[in-house]
């Protein structure tokens, strides 16, 4: 018996990228918009490249995201945005503006790059981790902390939320997923 | 140098009525006023976002032409667009750059290198399929037939000065309802 408890906890403790974007593809979304973020670099961002199921746009700074998710979704195409927190404070007038105020369903998938694992992101070490949560609470902005497998079920419920309230989420990944 | 509005006219005359024109600011104004059409989408509340909406439309709608009416400071406030446009390559994106050396929307102060950069370069460097730079209306009149049949992406540089003052209603560019009437405009496509 004691080793299965360790299972669990091992499990518990895993955030796995495969199951990440199977949720993100189950979600409907075709497009991924990028900007690189160590945490997610591996685990997400390597295999999405290599994804003939996904389209993957590289721009060069994360406001240009939020255009770009914006107008695909006139066209009812739904599009996931892949970032570092630090590309999400430096984008917050596009996401003031077009996400929040203009109601636009912007999907925010936020790598919290130095977050320490099984700690809550406003009890982080790090600053400007420590304000993400504080900052979309703020802004109005639904948001998800998506840490073990056990959270991986958020995600395509929050996707589909936002694009039937046409309104942003983020999903806040706190741990580098693993790349398998 | 272009007057703005003349150049307006010459551009709706040759597009179709149901083509979609991603526009910003003062030049918004001036086109909805020339061409009030509901597929017309006025990119306002984050400056500099003109050339991404345009691209998320090139993408979203790969059959049908995207005309993108940028202003120099708009795009200084978002040049790496430049490459990221380039790279995803639409092949239907027309992006036009109304270059009057301002912040026109701000108080007309100078863009910073006002007298010496290179937009239709700069787009030449990033990758843009075609580039060129006119500055007088006989050349827009002369060039523009060819320049909307090229394969894109196609960038424009037009040297300009403001024509006649049109109306610039704020607050309807913020609304919702101007945002309606082009999702209702599309929503077929």
């Amino acid at each position: 018996m004691p080793s299965q408890n360790m299972e669990v906890a091992a499990a518990s403790d895993c955030l796995t990228g495969s199951l990440i974007i199977q949720a993100i593809k189950d979600s409907g979304v075709k497009t991924v918009l990028t900007v690189p973020d160590k945490t997610t670099a591996d685990g997400l961002l390597r295999p999405i490249s290599a994804d003939a199921g996904l389209r993957q746009i590289r721009t060069c700074k994360e406001d240009e995201t939020i255009g770009i998710s914006a107008a695909l979704s006139y066209s009812g195409q739904r599009s996931l945005i892949l970032i570092q927190y630090t590309g999400l404070l430096y984008s917050m007038n596009a996401i003031r503006a077009v996400a929040v105020e203009y109601q636009s369903p912007i999907c925010l998938m936020v790598g919290l790059l130095g977050k320490e694992p099984g700690v809550l992101p406003t009890e982080s070490k790090r600053f400007g981790v420590r304000i993400i949560e504080p900052i979309l609470d703020t802004m109005g902005i639904a948001n998800h902390v998506i840490e073990t497998d056990d959270d991986i079920e958020k995600i395509a419920p929050a996707i589909n939320n936002a694009y039937e309230t046409s309104s942003p989420v983020a999903m806040l990944i706190g741990r580098p997923p693993l790349a398998s | 140098m272009i007057k703005r509005d003349e150049c307006l006219k010459s551009l709706v005359a040759k597009i179709a009525d149901d083509e979609v024109v991603v526009a910003a600011y003062t030049t918004a104004f001036e086109l909805d006023a020339i061409r009030p059409s509901p597929f017309n989408f006025i990119s306002s509340g984050a400056m500099g976002l003109t050339s991404s909406h345009a691209l998320g439309f090139a993408l979203a709608w790969p059959d049908r032409r995207i005309i993108l009416l940028d202003g120099d400071g708009s795009l200084l406030m978002n040049l790496g667009s430049l490459v990221t446009n380039a790279n995803a390559a639409p092949k239907n994106l027309i992006h036009f750059v109304f270059e009057n050396g301002t912040y026109e929307a701000n108080g007309g102060h100078p863009i910073p290198g006002q007298d010496s950069v290179n937009f239709a370069g700069m787009a030449d460097s990033a990758g843009y399929n075609n580039c060129h730079e006119i500055s007088d209306i006989e050349g827009f009149e002369n060039n523009i037939g060819s320049i909307l049949q090229e394969e894109g992406p196609t960038f424009i540089t037009l040297k300009c000065e403001t024509g006649e003052e049109y109306p610039q209603d704020y607050r309807y560019m913020h609304s919702a309802k101007i945002r309606e009437r082009f999702a209702n405009a599309v929503k077929d496509f």
